[in-house]
This record gives C-alpha cells, structure tokens and sequence, in this order.
C-alpha cells in the first residue's frame, strides 16, 4: 500500500478519535462522580451541533474570522453545558439513589423528548454548517490531500486532554471530582456541597458534549440521528477505557479511531462489528475496562429489583387467567380484522416482554438490548420463508426460536462474564452490532428496506385463524417460562442474583446457569420475533433497534418487574396505548419520553405493583 | 486427619500474605485462626474455601488434594462455609435458603419442572429444627434480626452434611449474647456429628471459650500454635497482638469455659 495513503489514512482516524475523545471524556466524568450512565449525552452532543449550525453563522455574518467561528462554537458549547445543569437539577438529582435500570431508563426518556423538540424546533431535513474561515484549505502531506480542518481537530482531544488534566489536579472542583470518582461515600463524609459537585460536574460534561458536537459542524450536516449514532460509540469508548477514566476515555478512543480509520479499508462493511467485538474482547480480559477499577460492591444485604417472593395462584388470580384466556380467544369473533391484529402483536409482544424479565426479575441480568433476540428470530423466520429455502411458516417458526437462542448463546457467553452497568452496556453493544449486520448487509436482508411478502402458510392465511396460532404458541410458551420461575432453576436464577458469594459457596455454578437462562429468554424472543414477522408481513431493522429494546423494557416497567406476570399486564398496556395515542400526534416519542420518566420518578413498582401493594395495605388494615 | 494444610504460601505483589502456613484440623475439632488486622487470616482462609489459589503448598481434604479447586467444587467435596457480613438468599424465605442448598446438593438445579416451594421442605425443615430456627421457617430472611440471619447461614452451610466448616468471623457484628449462644451452637453441632470447625474471629470470648486449639498468625507467619491455654500463656502473642488486655479477656474467657 502506498505509504502517504496510509500517513493520510492514520492522520485521518486520529482526527476522528479527537473528536471521539472530547464527547466521551464528559461522559465518563458524568459518570464517574454520579454514578449515572447518561443516555442523553448524544442527545447534547447532537444540540451542540445543532445550536452550532444556528450560532456560528450569526456571528459569521458579522465578522468573517476564525474568532468569530470559535466564539459561536464556545457559545453553543456553553448553552449545553446549562442544558446540561437544567437536565440535572430537574431530573438526574431524582434518580442518584435508584437501579441502574431504572437511571438508563430515564435518560433514554430524555433522549426521546430531545428528538422531537429539534425536530420540532429545526425540522426534519439535515442542516449543512457553515466552514471555518482560514482552514478550509488542504494541507499536502506525501503529496496527498488533507483537510486542515480535519488537522485543527488532531489537536484539540490532546488539548482538551491536558486541560482535563489540569483541572482534575490543581483545582479544588477537579480534586473533588476526582475524590467522588473513586470513593462517593467518602466525599459525603467530607461535608462538601454534593448538590453543587453534582451540577458542576453536568455542566462540564454537557459542556464537553455540546463542544464535540458544534465543532463537527464544518465535517458533517446536523441531522437527527446524531444522538443515537454517536451514543454508542461513546459507550464503547468508555466501557473499553474504564468507566469513569479520562486517561482510559483517551487510550480508546485512540484505539477505536484508527482501527475504524484502518478496518474500512480491510472490511469495509463490518467495521461497526470490529469495534463491537474489541469491546467484548476487552470485557472479558478486563472486565472493568483498560483502565477502570472494580466498582466496590455493597456488602450490605439489599432487596433485589425483581421478583421477590414467588406465591402460587390463588382462585382469584385463577379466575383472572381464566378469564384473560377466553377473552383472547373471542378476539378474532368478537373483534375486527384490526382488533385482530392488534391482539397478535401484543400476544407476541407479551412473550418477548415475559422472557426478559425472565432475565431481569429472575436473573437479575439487565439486558438492555432484548430486542436482538427478538429481531433475530423475525429475520430468521422471514429470511427462510422468502429466501430461497421457501421454507413454510411451520418450519420458519420452529427457526425462529432456534435463532434466537444460538444468538443469545454466542452473546451471552460474554454477557455473563459481566455484571452490573457493564453487562448492561454489553448487551446493548451486541445489540447495535446485529443491528449494523442486519442493516448494512443489504444483499440479504434488504437493509434499510427489510423482507417483505412474509406471510402464513395458505391453512393460516386468515387473520383469525393465525391469531390462534399465535396465541396458542405464545401462550404455551409463557406457561412454560412460568413453570421454569417456579422450578429449581427458576430458583437457583434468583439464589445467584441475591448473592452470587452464597450461591458459589453451595456449589452453584453460577455464571454456566445464568447463561442457561440468556439462551432461554432468547429463544422466547425468537419465537416472539417469529410470531410477530407473519403477522405484519414484513421486517425491517428497527425490530433491533434500541427503541425496540426500550420498548421491551418499558412494557415490563410498566407492568412491574418485581412481578411475574406484571410483563404480561405491561405490554399489554404499553402496546394498546402506543397503538391509540400514536396516529393522533406527531409527538409520540416526547409524550413517550415524558411517561417513562414519570414512570420511573412516581410508579417503579408498575401496575401489578401497585395493584399488590393496595391489596397488602387492604389485608394490613382488616387485620389491624 | 480431615484438613491437612502443608506449606502454603501467597503473595500479592511485594506482600508476602502467607508465608509456609502449615496446620491440621481433626474431625469434631474446632481450630480459630488469630491475629492482628492484615494478618493473613482471611488469606489463609480463603485459600482453603478455594476463594484464593496458593502460589505453593498443598490443602489436603480427608486425605484428597483439593488445592486451587473452584469454591462450588470444594464445598461439594464436603466444605461448607459462612461469611463474615452473612451472605443469604435475601428474596427467599428462611426455610427455601435451606431447601436451595438441598437443590443444589442433589443436582437438581436445572430442573425445570419440579415445584421448588415443596421440594425437600421436610429435609430443610429439620436441618431448621437443629439450629432452633423452626418458628420462623416461612418469615423471609429479610424480615430476621441479624444474630438469625447468621443461623440461617449455618443452616445452609449444615445441609450438605459437610465434613468441615469454614466460618469467617462467624460471630462479627453479632450483639454479645447471641455470639455466645452461635459459638454454642456450633461447637455443639460439630462435636455431635464429627466436623471440624475452621474460623477466624477477633472476638476473644468466641476464641478462647470454643477453640479446641489456636493458630496465631501475624505478618503471613504462624508465631504460635496450641492449646487455649499454652496460646493465652506464650510471651511472644501477648506482646505481638493480645497485649495486656487481651489476655485478661482471654483469661475470664477461659474460666467461664470450664465453669
């Protein structure tokens, strides 16, 4: 290969991590001192480029000069940054003492308002920035072409680096950073101001988001999926560097920068995968990161979030399923095509919602990216119907679950190395890679565009007769999911989550069982997935995106995972809701947000939740 | 013997954390580990449950090598164990803390059928009655004051009918009556049914009214070894770690004993 191709090449991937750097390094300083995972960091990393396309130009106007081009770029940073602190104030300060589930789940919340607001605000189209004046010439390098712009940026992640480091060692706001980073409670102890360390420490992260994202202005159009797509990246940046690790957030980015910079050229389609697979790669070795430090774990006995005691049906609850199952059953007789349809989508959805928290309120094992089981299963079953196999639906749904599960059991080999937000984190980052996979290997799975024209063999062609199908299969499949809660497995799931130190010392093997368990609940997804795919007849990506996985969570929130059938109750709630508010407004995912946060601020024991602590507090006062 | 300990020698680093630590426990016996904080206690224990792979030296179990094996695998070779902050299935009730143990003892943790609620209750039940925790068999360990929560821990340590028990400050964070009826309690237990007993413990009234024997550590190094008596009675481990008070504490220990 040419060697000024590959200065250029390299020169290029260390502009990339640059920039990399500067969004992640406030990442892993929010976390550090709150303990937070925030979701919406790319969400103020896209209104960094967003306030950036709207700033700069202003100033522009009044004064060519790259001063004026940076000033505006500051600007924009800045209102992040108090973005950032309103962010804080309002809702991060509620959430420091709840489960991590719960914090992700929030955040995310945020992450939906902000896309609509800047869609609302700035429209759907992308919007090309302005370019910084006196650097939008190339620089010869080995006779090759190379933006100066793109030199500009090499400097400024090193830069930010050693402003970073300065900060963190000669002002008293950096030590205090620093000391909360490695010990919380003993900055507690200590008598400093939490509430204004904890605000502070947003602004400078919002800050380091919005400055990542007004200085991509000249290199790329804001637009709105920026949120999402730099998010992930983010992630692995700082799971790969040490959660909480400025000089770790630095070392990855570097190592992610080049090896995107040089992976394209070997693998251009699968770079995502690389990255995905150094992070996974990485966890394993080291599972808290290059260089991050074990999170020190409570040694004080706490109540899990999930399912706590387990109480066999009385008749009232009998009587309750009883009934749920012959009113599934006159669907299709009393309802329209439509009501039809709705029903088989939430019988497929209440599988996937049941199987995960099959993993989370039994396991205790986070899964923030269920929806890649899920979609599988659907590709599987459509790809195989479609495809030139032509195999039948029987076949196909006999594949889904298959898939599923191989998935779950190549993924969750890795998953159940891990724990806490790293497991959290690494499901998620299996979930993007399938998503890549499925997305930009288009010659198979049609990409943007998916599988159509996957339909149900000619016997279950009606819609009536496959909403039987589906609820008998799913049914089936929840009873048995059920059954294995309330059987030792079931049981020995819950012993590793309530302390995996006990479980080891009654020789459980702790880490093979829960591995067990990820491949169960992904062939319950599968099956769903498969269910789900005849029923619209057609797939697409977004079965795997992480919407879909919040969707999942969402439905289990709701429906209260401290409960065994809650799931059921959930997403049967969640999807009729979603299916009745939606066509009414074009602000879906604001009011979506909007209720996942007040969900998990007011309701985090869910509806089955709330129905059982009315019921205990009404048993409590006959008796008192 | 039960537990021979031949030579074991751990390092972290430039810290020696045991240094030819060597000693042997007999069935029915009850052997405490003391010494200072940074000792090398909880090394040295850890490296018998199976925790802590040794950089040299031997474990042996009933006459089986069992060093550098899994935790899950030497407690199947018969070692129970208790933590010192105790460590229990929080979301169960006392009784299936017990009957989860069973499970496991009978391979039956991947069952996917079976109704655990029921499965070996009877059994658990009276692994209960041994250690006076029948009433309180359906509360759930949450509910427990802490000296119970402890005995909920023996309970489950005791269902495998192990050999030998490993017991890490079996008595911390206990108020002083409850300590005295625990260390009871399992010295009778394990008088009774022929287990050793192997604990660490900072609790003098624990050491000196149960121990059958003492091994002092200070530094990774044994400094002394033997009886209650000869322990309470050596210059060397009052002036290194029991001090003045210490042996006072050591002696009303020792007379209450033989009261």
């Amino acid at each position: 290969m040419d060697p000024a191709f590959i200065v250029v090449q390299a020169l290029s991937g260390l502009a990339n991590a640059s920039s990399l750097f500067i969004i992640s390094s406030g990442l892993t300083i929010v976390f550090g001192v709150t303990r937070i995972v925030n979701f919406a960091h790319g969400s103020l990393y896209m209104l960094g480029a967003y306030l950036g396309i709207t700033i700069v130009p202003r100033l522009l106007d009044i004064d060519r000069t790259p001063t004026m081009f940076f000033a505006g770029v500051l600007l924009a940073a800045l209102a992040v940054g108090l973005i950032g602190v309103l962010m804080e104030v309002l809702l991060l300060r509620r959430i420091y003492k709840v489960p991590e589930l719960f914090q992700l789940l929030a955040t995310f919340g945020v992450v939906l308002i902000v896309q609509d607001l800047v869609q609302k605000i700035w429209g759907p189209v992308d919007i090309a920035g302005p370019r910084a004046p006196s650097l939008r010439h190339g620089i010869q390098i080995m006779g090759q072409r190379f933006p100066a712009y793109e030199m500009f940026l090499l400097f400024v992640g090193p830069a930010v680096l050693v402003l970073l480091t300065l900060l963190m060692q000669k002002t008293r706001f950096g030590v205090l950073i620093r000391a909360a980073t490695q010990d919380r409670e003993m900055v507690g102890a200590l008598g400093v101001n939490q509430a204004m360390l904890f605000t502070g420490t947003l602004f400078l992260g919002a800050f380091l988001a919005g400055l990542g994202g007004a200085l991509q202005i000249p290199r790329v159009p804001a637009n709105g999926h920026m949120d999402l797509s730099i998010i992930t990246e983010a992630f692995v940046v700082t799971v790969i560097g040490g959660m909480g690790s400025v000089p770790g957030a630095f070392v990855a980015s570097l190592i992610i920068g080049l090896l995107q910079a040089f992976g394209i050229l070997i693998f251009p389609k699968i770079t995502l995968v690389l990255v995905f697979l150094l992070m996974a790669v990485v966890l394993v070795v080291k599972p808290w990161g290059l260089m991050g430090r074990p999170e020190a774990t409570a040694n004080r006995a706490v109540l899990p979030e999930g399912i706590l005691s387990l109480k066999p049906f009385g008749t009232g609850e009998r009587l309750v399923a009883a009934l749920v199952v012959v009113a599934l059953l006159a669907v299709p007789l009393m309802g329209d095509a439509y009501k039809t349809k709705v029903g088989i989508e939430i019988l497929a959805f209440a599988l996937a919602a049941f199987s995960l928290n099959f993993l989370v309120g039994a396991g205790g094992i986070v899964s923030f990216g269920h929806a890649a089981y899920f979609g599988i299963g659907a590709y599987a079953a459509g790809l195989l119907v479609v495809g030139p196999l032509k195999l039948p639906m029987e076949g196909a749904l006999v594949a889904a679950p298959l898939a599923g599960g191989l998935a779950a059991a190549l993924f969750g080999y890795f998953v159940v190395r891990l724990s806490g937000i790293y497991l959290a984190m690494l499901t998620l980052a299996f979930a993007q890679i399938t998503y890549a996979v499925f997305f930009q290997w288009a010659e198979v799975t049609g990409g943007d565009n998916g599988v159509v024209g996957v339909w149900p063999s000619a016997w279950a062609s009606s819609r009536s007769v496959y909403f039987y199908v589906v609820a008998l299969l799913a049914v089936a499949a929840i009873v048995f999911l059920r059954r294995i809660i309330y059987a030792p497995f079931g049981y020995t799931l819950r012993a590793a989550r309530d302390s995996a130190n006990r479980a080891d010392a009654i020789g459980i093997d702790v880490r093979t069982h829960r591995w067990l368990s990820f491949i169960v609940a992904g062939a319950a997804a599968g099956l769903a997935g498969g269910l789900y795919a005849f029923s619209k007849g057609s797939i697409d990506p977004t079965l795997i995106s992480i919407g879909m996985s919040v969707d999942f969570l969402m439905m289990i929130l709701s429906g209260g995972l401290q409960t065994v059938m809650g799931p059921l109750v959930g997403a049967g709630f969640f999807h009729a809701i979603k299916d009745f508010f939606m066509p009414l407004t074009d602000f879906w995912r604001f009011f979506l947000g909007l209720s996942i946060i007040v969900i998990v601020l007011a309701f985090p024991r869910g509806l089955v939740g709330a129905v059982d602590a009315g019921r205990e507090a009404l048993a409590h006062r006959r008796a008192g | 013997m039960l537990l021979s300990v031949q030579g074991l020698q751990k390092r972290f680093g430039g810290l020696v954390a045991a240094k030819d630590v060597s000693f042997d426990l007999a069935a029915g016996e009850l052997l405490a580990i003391i010494g200072p904080n940074g000792a090398g206690k909880s090394t040295t224990f850890n490296m018998v449950g199976g925790q802590l792979r040794p950089d040299t030296g031997r474990v042996m179990l009933a006459g089986e090598d069992v060093t550098g094996l899994p935790p899950r695998l030497v407690w199947r070779k018969g070692v129970g164990r208790t933590f010192q902050i105790a460590q229990t299935f929080v979301s169960m009730s006392v009784v299936e803390n017990v009957q989860m143990a069973l499970i496991s003892f009978h391979e039956r943790t991947r069952d996917l059928t079976a109704d655990a609620t029921s499965l070996y209750r009877t059994e658990a039940l009276a692994i209960l009655d041994g250690v006076g925790l029948t009433e309180m068999a359906d509360r759930s360990v949450s509910e427990l004051a802490y000296g119970d929560v402890k005995r909920v821990e023996l309970a489950v340590a005791l269902a495998s009918e192990p050999k030998l028990l490993l017991m890490d400050e079996p008595t911390a964070g206990m108020a002083p009556r409850e300590r005295a009826q625990l260390m009871e309690l399992t010295a009778s237990i394990a008088r009774a049914r022929k287990i050793g007993v192997l604990f660490t413990e900072h609790d003098m009234d624990a050491v000196f009214g149960h121990a059958d024997r003492i091994v002092v550590l200070v530094r990774g190094e044994i400094i002394a070894r033997g009886t209650p008596e000869e322990v309470r009675a050596d210059q060397r481990v009052k002036q290194v770690y029991l001090g003045e008070t210490g042996v006072q504490a050591a002696l009303k220990a020792r007379r209450a004993a033989q009261a």
